[in-house]
């Protein structure tokens, strides 16, 4: 038997009115809703390929550089990117932003490559040099409106992920094959630092 | 026989009457536990990361110093915690500056990144200033002297466990990948701190 046009009209009503009347909570205090401010600032580092590549390198090449070098890059990374963030929030301009990011890949993806292993400070300037880069590049783009204590966190957070996961994956360092497969991780970094460079110019 | 066809409209309406009535209660506060002011207090602090995290970084860094560190920062924090809600408790309302905010993760990851060696007199003085600042803020604008009370002792109780249990749980690290690990944390509260400056003073 088959249901008139008006019975199937009198349905959809019903169930338009559930789910409209099937209200949720009115969450009126912001901390309620703060977890998308951690999320959206966690999803944040994690959205851009340059910077993913640009991390995980980092984390590679503390892996390579050994102790205590694969523990100071990624306390000095956050810290100097932060700094970078602080600029670009506060809309101190740094030229050649893109430039500077795409660079950090093919330098730190090159410096995988070729196991290049400088003194502790000349590698520590150089992923604090160009992490002001990714800072600012990230402070520019942060959207109003978020919490800025939640967002700072999750963006934080995520960035040290970054390098824990480059860190992970040098772990097999120890190994010759892994050495080789390091490098080959290295070469990949750089040609994609490369392409990000060709982008930035086109 | 023809089965006379009725609407069901009244039966949906009737539903969503249902549906309707069913409401849940409007969580206008924030951590309405339903178990009383003492978990009130409790999850107040655990579910603010403005308080945890500042707490958790001098816990930590004072762990690193050692043990006597660790028990000066467990007990003179709660103490003056409790000391700021009850001076809070007069105020009715306080203003909540997010650059002094950014200040406290700034200067407190940043202490446990470098593992700064100060003296136990500055620790404990910043764990009073701490529990000072942040206790005020807590008590300002909670009403009823009676039972905001039970609320600070449910608060100041869930420092006590934190502060016991990060303390406790660095001062035995022996490994020195661990203890730098607990460093790495510190950058991390540091550099949310810097960018939480940055959002104070956004011009954007």
């Amino acid at each position: 038997m088959r249901a008139t046009r008006q019975q199937i009209l009198a349905r959809w009503l019903g169930v338009l009115i559930i789910v409209s009347l099937w209200s949720q909570n009115a969450f009126a205090h912001p901390q309620k809703g703060e977890a998308v401010g951690f999320l959206t600032g966690f999803r944040h580092p994690i959205s851009g390929l340059d910077h993913v590549l640009a991390m995980v390198a980092v984390g590679l090449w503390g892996a390579q550089l050994g102790a205590p070098a694969i523990w100071l890059l990624p306390v000095a990374f956050p810290i100097v990117m932060a700094m970078g963030g602080m600029l670009g929030l506060m809309g101190i301009p740094l030229p050649g932003t893109e430039y500077g990011i795409a660079l950090s890949a093919i330098l730190l993806g090159a410096a995988v490559m070729f196991e290049i292993k400088p003194p502790l400070g000349v590698a520590a300037a150089l992923v604090g040099f160009f992490a002001i880069f990714h800072g600012h590049a990230h402070g520019t783009e942060l959207p109003p409106g978020q919490s800025a204590l939640l967002y700072s966190m999750g963006f934080v957070v995520a960035t040290g992920c970054l390098h824990a996961v480059g860190i992970g994956i040098g772990a097999v360092h120890r190994w010759r094959w892994g050495q080789s497969l390091l490098r080959f991780a290295g070469g990949l970094v750089a040609m994609g630092g490369a392409f990000f460079m060709w982008k930035a110019f086109a | 026989m023809r089965r006379v066809e009725q609407s069901r409209l009244p039966l949906y309406t009737f539903i969503g009457f249902t549906f309707v009535m069913l409401a849940f209660p409007a969580e206008a506060h924030l951590n309405t536990t339903g178990m009383g002011p003492f978990y009130d207090g409790l999850m107040h602090f655990l579910m603010s990361p403005e308080d945890i995290v500042p707490v958790l970084a001098l816990a930590l860094w004072s762990g690193l110093r050692g043990a006597a560190y660790g028990r000066r920062a467990l007990f003179t924090l709660p103490v003056a915690w409790l000391a700021g809600a009850f001076l809070g408790l007069s105020t009715a309302n306080a203003v909540i500056h997010p650059i002094i905010a950014a200040a406290w993760f700034l200067l407190l990851g940043g202490l446990l990144a470098a593992d700064a060696k100060l003296s136990l007199r500055v620790t404990t003085a910043l764990a009073a200033f701490l529990g000072l600042y942040h206790g005020y803020l807590n008590g300002t604008g909670m009403g009823q002297p009676m039972s905001a009370v039970v609320v600070l002792l449910g608060l100041v109780f869930a420092i006590f466990v934190l502060v016991a249990l990060a303390a406790a749980f660095v001062v035995r690290l022996q490994a020195q990948w661990a203890r730098i690990a607990v460093r790495v944390a510190g950058s991390w509260i540091a550099a949310s701190g810097l960018l939480m400056l940055g959002w104070a003073v956004r011009t954007r």
